[in-house]
């Protein structure tokens, strides 16, 4: 954890993104360094899906710009991303098995053996079909695919969003347990509650600006209370204003 | 296995130090025992690595957890040390326990009674 401290995995510098005269997201800037676990928070609409796809490169910004790994946005940063979308893009007829298959076909970071292990753990089968899986079972295993990839940044939308919460904390320890210190994870949630005890630092971002970035434990020691609070507080005191 | 517990409201690392201080002090983790690295120690307690180590940073300040460079970490076999902190984890306890009585109108003689025959049976 403590290496040597290369560039950061991602730097947004006043990223912007407008539909027309509609604003997305306005001035973004911020860093995300390697080995941690970053919380992007924020209400619905608040332009979190629309930051996460300009990393992706699934959308351009209108101004300013975003490089990964100190470069831009394109064949590298694609390579070292493993990207959890927002929903489900798994091809319905083919089995679990013949999915893993698929992945490794196409990512070279892809690492089967692994894959296979967390649908185990998980209680997925192999030879189910996912089109006889319930929505619940399918984001299971969408994540096993993601976190199986040997990447450098994870980003994941809302990755318990159909998991029920008995579910969920098992869904955590996957993912604290399978990422290494070189790389980073930016989880987006409004769930809270279910994933603070995990995040070492959070992003607030409302309206498309970012309005807060800090530690997770020095928040909790300023105001006295959770995460969930914390972000509830603020966005209750943004209504009123 | 240490059995780890939370409260959302309060810093992590903070609760993690007073848990494994509690867990050291009172030998539970003999002294000498060779800790689990950073990252089996956080996946036991289900907390982020970097949260981990920044407590068990905090536990080598106080010199209850010592680093050997190449084989990880160790707690303390200094018992004289550990004796101190038992004494003054006591003594805290102790102060809190007689402000109690003392706020329920009871008397020192009477508080020296009730532990000889009250607390002496349990």
């Amino acid at each position: 954890m403590s290496k040597t401290q290369p560039s950061p995995l991602v730097v947004c510098r006043n990223l912007c993104k407008a539909y027309g005269t509609k604003t997305i997201l306005q001035d973004i800037n911020l860093e995300i360094p390697r080995g941690k676990i970053i919380g992007l928070l924020g209400r619905n609409g608040a332009g979190k899906s629309t930051l996460i796809k300009i990393l992706n490169d699934l959308i351009t910004p209108t101004n300013g710009e975003a490089t990964i790994d100190g470069g831009p946005i394109g064949i590298h940063s694609k390579q070292i991303i493993s990207y959890l979308p927002e929903r489900t893009y798994l091809d319905k007829t083919m089995t679990v098995a013949q999915t893993i298959k698929y992945f490794y076909e196409f990512y070279d970071n892809f690492d089967p053996a692994k894959a296979k292990r967390l649908v185990h753990e998980l209680n997925l089968d192999l030879n189910a079909k996912i089109s006889k899986m319930s929505k619940g079972m399918q984001e299971k295993l969408q994540l096993i695919l993601v976190m199986s990839r040997n990447a450098e940044l994870y980003i994941l939308d809302e990755p318990l969003g159909g998991i029920d919460p008995a579910t969920r904390d098992y869904i955590l320890d996957t993912i604290l347990s399978n990422f290494n210190d070189n790389a980073s994870i930016l989880i987006s949630t409004h769930l809270i509650a279910d994933i603070e005890r995990i995040l070492d630092e959070v992003i607030f971002i409302d309206q498309g600006k970012i309005i807060l970035i800090d530690n997770a434990d020095n928040l909790r020691a300023k105001h006295h209370t959770s995460i969930d609070e914390v972000f509830r507080q603020t966005f209750k005191a943004n209504v009123n204003r | 296995m240490i059995d780890f517990n939370f409260d959302s409201n309060r810093p992590i690392y903070i609760q993690l130090i007073e848990q494994l201080e509690l867990q050291i002090i009172s030998g539970k983790i003999p002294p000498g025992e060779r800790l689990p690295s950073v990252r089996d120690f956080a996946l036991q307690a289900k907390v982020n690595p970097n949260t981990m180590q920044r407590a068990l940073a905090e536990l080598e300040e106080l010199k209850l957890v010592y680093t050997e460079r190449t084989n990880g970490k160790f707690v303390t076999q200094d018992t004289e040390l550990l004796n101190q902190y038992r004494t003054h984890f006591a003594t805290i306890k102790i102060k809190k326990f007689l402000d109690e009585m003392s706020e329920l109108g009871i008397e020192s003689k009477t508080i020296v009674k009730l532990l000889k025959t009250k607390g002496g049976n349990q």
